[in-house]
């Protein structure tokens, strides 16, 4: 490793690290933040992680954080850590476009729940991260804005639809950030770029300022570099919020103590149920064998670790693909109606030639991109009178069986574990004119997502070089076994290979 | 416009057509928040001043259902006999217009919060049921204001303007199902209910119901079938029916026109028309044959309504007097007929006669003025009956001074002239016109004797028995004195003076 400039340490040190730096008075939050900020300066051109970046209210923040501190003031233990959000996530005065034209320069009068959680928590905003239009992608590749790059191997996807963020913090960009995940938009960028990141059950984290994809999928959650961090700011942003009707009334259980807790190593009596029909026998196709492979030997570490590990089946998470993609795209057609150009974001033909219809028609003719045409359409033909019973009902039908498919196993195990993601992160481009093959990189994480229980996905090893991701699902609200399991298998392969996953970023810490 | 349209006379029609009606009727409730967020409900605010970033459709903002509006639209449900779903939800009712601020309406669709009721309402001596089908509880849309062009609409309009004021105010829509039997008296029946579903609602302290405010907001159906046939004819739905005159006025119209339309072999055509308060017709808006796909389905953001058994029971015992009951029982304190009842009601002058009476007016006298002089006023220049620039207390004072002897019925009308010009409360309009009864006074001594002195061929007959002619000489003081006399007094003292001694 030899010698780094304090910089260089800053932005590679997790945020456990950063806390206690912090709050020791090691390091000012303006040098953390400076440290990222030129970090973000130097990289990010080549990374595209960042759709904006908050300088100068970031040293601003964090300035207000070393006086504070220095006056005595009682400060948390994240103030001062920076952090990066997901351009979904509305920040008042800072410009969201949730990665579309059609809210280009909208800079939003209000603030998310959870965007006011983590300010009121010390941290600080280092910016806005990219991300495919409205978070409809596995691979970022639909930003209206630009392409994001996979720290790993900047030819290749850095998931999505939070690519942004998983290359933020994969590329040292930012010590953690905020994903959102409908189908699996945080855990398949986690899984590509070698992070944890976390689905929480659904409920548990506020939706109130999340621009909304599809509202009874969406869910907010951490992407970090340890299982610890993505615990301590799932901490931070969980909780009950009167804002949101669908957020559950209830306290978080111990996360981060959970996730020290598997550390420790210890998983007797802990039943791991491995998913048959993601990746099992019988369903290997689309999955990669270093990827399986990978998954097998994460088994056999919990196993080792005294888990006991059985095969169960879930016959009915065959149809969560279809399911999803009726779903998913009819609550979008819904929730995407409200961007016609008559009150904010772009307005396209009001120059006195076009009439109110057209006026709207072009606004999203030109504000939208294909994808989300396409996700409108579908959306909109499966909510269709006359059709709706044979799709959207039917679609709900299968979710219900899926959560029954859930509840039946979850009477014989603890936790359900599968590969995150069928394949490594596959090379930009490869995908883009083929959609069912895109949708496919979230065939192992839609099940949890339309069942609303909580699943994470943990570093498992590396395949040809690249991050491979094992996912571990559990029942609602039991979250924090997730990151029990989650931190027991991150620290028993950290201590095998002697170090972190991330330290063989290819020039990741130099 | 549609002053072009052929009307076929009312009576003729019925002789062909049985007329079925049906109302859809909207009642902004009257709470302190909106449905969905917590922007104040105050009419009459400077546009876009009551607005939020949820009333606003603002990206990522939630709603949160407001427990009043749920409470209300509960008790709406149970005063109209309704069952109380124990599950029910929200819909999303998509489609754009720009005073809808999500591009769909929060609304009910297949799981509304109360289904099955009934209203009995009473129109000349019968009583015809109304039955609800639903009441279900949605958020209210933007105003738009089309500025430039002659209409007010939107064709022709330079540009257009949009209030969010309104935006997310609790509705709640009652629908009734279609109502057929009421043959002539359809016009008149769908006052009637729209009569007393206002005052229930008004009882219930749910809403202010102000139709010129448009906090109850009616869309009358009308449908004619040839007499005797059992399948509905083709309803055209009307809109922008802004008084109960209106809805009687939208419902004898439509039915004239569409008897004109039948009666050429045309067929009526499924649309939403608009009421034109100022010539009673109805015109054209847009059809229904080509309907949107409104594309419903469960709202994701809020969490369904599970209105618990021991909730409702609690409403349900705290219901107010409600109207029927409150006729049932006024009926008998004041001693009337239902008939009388009937015409109270549907004249909307019920509270109006129960507040004069509270204010002192004997029941009789409070119903005189009502449903007389004061129905005629308010009839003649269009207005309800509680629109009159005249207080159930000063009509109450107004029978007091008749009942004292101040003034008489003839007087008594022209004080109320004066309070209704604004000059003031009875007592005064009495004092500035010098109205009151003369009692026997030096000029009502003058007045009398100067009729006796002028008079002599009368006297003579009156003395030589002809009492009855007397008669001539009261009209002649009551003329003198221009009819503030009291005319009894007059005619005893002339009694006095010509046959006394």
């Amino acid at each position: 490793m030899g010698s780094r400039a304090v910089g260089s340490d800053l932005t590679t040190t997790d945020v456990a690290g950063l806390s206690r730096l912090l709050t020791a008075g090691e390091v000012s939050a303006v040098e953390v933040a400076t440290a990222h900020l030129d970090r973000i300066a130097a990289e990010d051109g080549a990374l595209g992680a960042y759709l904006h970046v908050e300088r100068d209210s970031a040293l601003a923040a964090a300035a207000a954080v070393d006086a504070a501190r220095a006056a005595g003031d009682e400060l948390g233990p994240l103030a001062g850590v920076p952090v990066a959000l997901k351009d979904l996530v509305v920040t008042e005065g800072v410009p969201t476009t949730s990665g579309s034209k059609i809210l280009e320069g909208w800079r939003p009068p209000y603030s998310a729940t959870i965007a006011t959680r983590l300010a009121e928590a010390g941290t600080v905003l280092l910016g806005k991260t990219n991300m495919d239009e409205f978070a409809m992608g596995s691979s970022t590749e639909n930003s209206a804005y630009q392409v994001t790059r996979n720290p790993w191997d900047r030819d290749r996807i850095p998931g999505g639809s939070s690519g942004g963020s998983s290359a933020a913090v994969a590329g040292h960009l930012a010590p953690w950030s905020i994903g959102t995940d409908t189908g699996g938009s945080i855990r398949q960028p986690a899984a590509v770029t070698g992070l944890v990141g976390h689905k929480p059950t659904y409920g548990s984290v506020s939706r109130y300022g999340l621009i909304a994809f599809s509202s009874s999928l969406d869910q907010a959650g951490p992407m970090a570099r340890t299982v610890l961090d993505a615990a301590v700011m799932h901490e931070v942003i969980g909780g009950h919020d009167p804002r949101d009707s669908t957020s559950i009334d209830s306290p978080l259980t111990g996360l981060a103590a959970a996730a020290r807790a598997g550390a420790a190593g210890d998983l007797r009596g802990l039943r791991v149920g491995v998913v048959r029909e993601l990746g099992g026998d019988g369903h290997t196709e689309g999955y990669e064998d270093g990827v399986l492979a990978r998954t097998r030997e994460a088994v056999e570490l919990l196993a080792s670790l005294g888990a006991e590990v059985v095969e169960v089946s879930c016959p009915s998470f065959d149809l969560a693909l279809p399911a999803y993609y009726l779903i998913a795209p009819s609550e979008a057609s819904s929730n995407l109606s409200r961007y016609e150009g008559v009150r904010f974001g772009l307005r396209v033909g009001d120059d006195g030639s076009h009439d109110l219809d057209e006026v709207m028609a072009l606004t999203r003719e030109q504000g939208f991109g294909p994808e989300v045409k396409r996700r409108i359409i579908l959306g909109t033909y499966a909510l269709s009178s006359g059709l709706y019973d044979a799709y959207y009902a039917q679609a709900q039908k299968v979710r219900t069986l899926i959560a029954r498919d859930f509840t039946a196993a979850f009477t014989g195990v603890d936790v359900l574990v599968s590969p995150t993601t069928p394949t490594v992160a596959f090379p930009i481009g490869s995908r883009v004119e083929d959609p069912i093959a895109m949708y496919a990189a979230d065939l192992c994480t839609l099940p949890a997502s339309l069942a609303g229980l909580p699943a994470i996905s943990v570093p498992s090893g590396l395949s040809e070089g690249l991050p491979v991701g094992f996912q571990v699902m559990a029942p609602a609200l039991a979250d924090d076994r997730c990151y029990r399991v989650a931190a027991a298998l991150e620290a028993a392969q950290d201590a095998a290979r002697g170090h972190r996953l991330l330290d063989e970023l290819p020039g990741g810490r130099a | 416009m549609s002053t072009t349209d052929r009307l076929v006379d009312y009576d003729e029609l019925l002789t062909r057509y049985e007329p079925v009606i049906g109302l859809e009727t909207h009642v902004e409730l009257g709470t302190a928040s909106k449905m969905f967020c917590g922007c104040s409900t105050t009419f009459g605010a400077e546009p876009n001043t009551q607005t939020c970033p949820v009333c606003l459709g603002m990206p990522g903002s939630l709603p949160v259902a407001n427990a009043a509006a749920v409470e209300s639209t509960i008790q709406i449900g149970l005063a109209l006999g309704c069952s109380i779903a124990s599950w029910s939800r929200f819909a999303r009712k998509n489609y754009f217009y720009p005073d809808i601020p999500k591009g769909y309406q929060t609304s009910q669709f297949d799981e509304p919060l109360c289904v099955d009721g009934f209203l009995d309402v009473d129109v000349e001596g019968r009583t015809y049921r109304v039955e609800i089908e639903r009441v279900h509880l949605e958020e209210d849309t933007g105003k738009n204001l089309h500025v430039g062009g002659a209409t007010g609409r939107i064709h022709g309009a330079d540009h257009s303007l949009v209030d969010f004021n309104r935006a997310g105010i609790p509705l709640v829509e009652i629908v009734t199902r279609p109502v057929p039997g009421a043959g002539a008296l359809a016009p008149e029946v769908a006052r009637a209910y729209v009569t007393e579903l206002r005052e229930i609602v008004q009882a219930l302290g749910a809403s202010d119901v102000r139709m010129e405010q448009g906090s109850l907001r009616c869309d009358v159906n009308i449908s004619l079938n040839p007499t005797g046939a059992t399948e509905l004819g083709t309803r055209t739905e009307t809109k922008n029916v802004n008084s109960l005159r209106s809805v009687e006025r939208a419902v004898r119209f439509e039915m004239r026109r569409q008897a004109a339309v039948l009666d050429d072999g045309g067929r009526v055509v499924q649309e939403t028309r608009h009421f034109h308060e100022d010539t009673g017709t109805t015109s054209s808006g847009r059809s229904k044959e080509e309907a949107t796909d409104y594309r419903y389905f469960p709202e994701p953001d809020l969490v369904p309504l599970a209105p618990d058994a021991d909730w409702i029971e609690t409403l349900r015992a705290g219901l107010p007097e409600l109207p029927a009951a409150r006729r049932v029982r006024l009926q008998e304190e004041w001693g009337i007929s239902g008939t009388e009842m009937t015409w109270l009601a549907n004249a909307g002058a019920l509270g109006l006669v129960e507040q004069t009476v509270a204010a002192g007016a004997a029941p009789g006298d409070a119903r005189k003025w009502w449903l007389g002089d004061l129905a005629r006023r308010a009839n003649d220049t269009g207005v309800e009956l509680g629109e009159l620039a005249v207080t159930p207390v000063q009509v109450a004072q107004l029978c007091g001074l008749v009942s004292a002897g101040t003034i008489n019925d003839k007087l008594a009308r022209q004080v109320l002239d004066g309070v209704l010009a604004g000059q003031g409360d009875p007592a005064q309009v009495v004092e500035a016109q010098g109205l009151a009864v003369m009692g026997e006074s030096d000029e009502l001594v003058a007045a009398v004797e100067a009729a006796i002195a002028g008079a002599p061929d009368v006297i003579a007959k009156v003395q030589s028995g002809k009492v009855a002619a007397l008669g001539a000489l009261v009209g002649a003081v009551m003329k003198t004195t221009r009819g503030k006399a009291d005319a009894p007094t007059v005619k005893r003292m002339l009694e006095e003076r010509v046959l006394g001694s």
